[in-house]
């Protein structure tokens, strides 16, 4: 694998950090890959901005930060107005659609949209959102092992609530497993364009 | 002696700095903590505060960070091994008991996630400006251990190593890290208790009619008390003679304050760790330190398939500061660039130790986030010969 950039975006209390520690730890330490996650959050627990930065790569990673995200998964409007000026040219663009309605786009953006809270209220928990949204990214993504990822997700969750985060990530697997992509341009419409 | 394997949690592990730091310390056999919450460093001992009871020991909130930098040498004469953990701020609150530790020859260990100041500054983001802090913070001559980690792994060990040290030379020993460092989650691999080297307590074989508290057998390091067992000592932090009393004479004072010193100093050779890479034939080398020096790889890596030829020195013990490896790379380097989250303090030991050999480069960072890489490499093209 490439270094393979990757911020993940939203409120506090939607599991945003946990999601990038599932994904971070899938890949360093189920699929021998080497993985660096920072973060940063408002003085708020629930409610506020909330941001992680996960690096992927097979060599060691060096520069701590995300320059210029490979994939942004925005799961607040916010989020997504913050960080679309900053996703590579051709990069992934993962949204909760419910919540984010895309004004903006990078040129050749693929774009992948799921209503993970309404899955995840569909399992009777809205907090295992992030677990709905882990299963979507895994599926479109391909970038990770589907099993080391789970196995991530049971190690990362206390008992009681593993099973019901394991059943939300394969509901977003198989949610993402059959989306394709929508490539930004001509079929979003009210979007404007941004240049890098 | 080895760790114990109930208290290690052996594994591999996807943990921050901040909480790498707290299993380092469990496993170097820290049994006391005392802090008061600070950004960026409550997480140590959040995290001890919930791992501790199931393994054996203390961990108190207290009221201030005097106080904790206090309490925490209390229990070390009670016989426990103990840190604190704060953040700039705090670490100013601390001066005065980094010193108490330095004359009363107490281990222990200081963890400083440094952010940005001065004062209050940036909470949740780094800086690396309390290096000549942690050197010279507290009044009057003393020599002090400084160690800076650049990941959670090294957290991870160089925690234990500083526990180590602390007891070895019986001195606070500054754990440097900083904001990055310590909120970066990545793979720390925690190895099995039987492969975790610790350093027990030197303690007195003397009968307790013998037994002189800061008396030396020819190292420098004095033997403890144990407690409890029925010796009597005295401590304090005015100047004493090896008795542990009070004595104000130059005589003493001078005896006392050199041993201080010279227990470090004449060991700097042993104790200052670091690492070197492609230096023999650079032109031109970056020396840095903690989160700095990933950044400063990074530029060197670049800098390289540029065809220059750059070599990498990386700090990990910071105090003592490696002098003599300094004035070697100064003797055939062209120049010696030093990137750092402040405005300039290390730079200032790399000039001396250099000694106008090569010309020194400052590449200041105020702090709130770390160089861009290109800051490095033009810094590093634009001494190129």
């Amino acid at each position: 694998m490439q270094l393979t950039e990757i911020r993940i975006a939203g409120f506090g209390g939607q599991g945003v950090i946990l999601s990038a520690t599932i994904l971070g730890r899938a890949a360093s330490i189920y699929q021998g890959l080497f993985a660096t996650m920072t973060q940063s959050f408002g003085p708020e627990a629930r409610g506020g901005a909330s941001s992680a930065q996960l690096i992927l790569s097979e060599s060691p990673i060096l520069y701590p930060y995300v320059t210029q995200p490979d994939i942004l998964v925005v799961m607040s409007q916010e989020a997504c107005t913050r960080f679309m000026p900053e996703l590579k040219d051709g990069g992934i663009l993962i949204v909760e659609q419910d919540l984010v309605r895309i004004s903006a786009l990078k040129p050749n953006t693929r774009v992948f949209s799921v209503p993970a809270t309404r899955l995840a209220e569909e399992l009777g928990k809205r907090m295992i959102l992030n677990s709905v949204m882990v299963g979507f990214f895994t599926g479109v993504t391909q970038l990770l092992d589907r099993d080391a990822v789970a196995r991530a997700v049971a190690d990362s969750i206390p008992p009681s609530l593993r099973d019901l985060n394991l059943k939300a990530f394969s509901k977003g697997l198989d949610y993402g497993l059959s989306q394709s992509a929508t490539v930004a341009g001509g079929e979003f419409e009210d979007v404007a364009y941004l240049e890098d | 002696m080895k760790a114990d394997p109930q208290a290690v949690l052996t594994g591999t592990h996807f943990l921050d700095g901040d909480k790498a730091c707290c299993e380092g310390a469990i496993a170097a056999g820290a049994r006391f903590a005392a802090g008061y919450p600070i950004t960026p460093a409550t997480e140590i001992v959040e995290r001890f505060a919930s791992r501790i009871p199931s393994v054996g020991g203390t961990f108190i909130q207290m009221e201030d960070e005097l106080a904790a930098s206090i309490v925490l040498q209390g229990a070390v004469w009670g016989g426990a091994k103990a840190f604190t953990v704060t953040s700039g701020p705090g670490f100013s609150l601390m001066m005065e008991h980094i010193g108490y530790a330095a004359m009363t020859e107490t281990p222990c260990v200081f963890v400083d996630v440094q952010r940005g100041g001065p004062s209050t500054g940036l909470p949740t983001l780094p800086a690396q400006a309390d290096m000549m802090q942690a050197r010279w913070g507290s009044h009057g001559d003393y020599e002090i251990i400084a160690l800076c980690p650049n990941s959670p792994q090294e957290c991870f060990d160089l925690t234990i190593r500083a526990f180590n040290l602390a007891e070895e030379f019986r001195a606070p020993v500054m754990f440097m890290m900083d904001e990055v460092v310590g909120h970066m989650t990545e793979k720390v691999v925690i190895p099995a208790a039987d492969q975790i080297e610790i350093t027990p307590r030197r303690f007195t074989h003397r009968s307790k009619f013998e037994y002189l508290p800061y008396g030396t057998n020819g190292d420098m390091v004095p033997d403890f008390v144990p407690t409890g067992q029925g010796y009597k000592f005295h401590m304090t932090g005015l100047t004493h003679d090896e008795r542990g009393y009070p004595n104000m004479t130059p005589q003493a004072q001078d005896q006392l304050v050199r041993r201080l010193q010279k227990k470090i100093r004449a060991a700097a050779a042993r104790i200052t760790f670091f690492e070197e890479e492609g230096t023999e034939n650079a032109e031109v080398i970056v020396i840095s330190y903690g989160i700095t020096s990933r950044v400063a790889q990074r530029a060197v890596e670049l800098g390289r398939a540029r065809g220059l030829k750059i070599g990498k020195f990386r700090l990990i013990t910071a105090w003592p500061f490696p002098d003599e490896q300094i004035r070697r790379l100064a003797l055939h380097a062209k120049a010696l660039v030093v990137p750092e989250l402040n405005l300039g303090q290390m730079v200032r030991e790399v000039e001396r130790a250099a000694a106008g050999l090569c010309p020194v480069i400052s590449v200041p960072h105020a702090g709130g986030g770390v160089h861009r890489t290109d800051d490095i490499l033009s810094a590093l093209v634009e001494v190129m010969p």
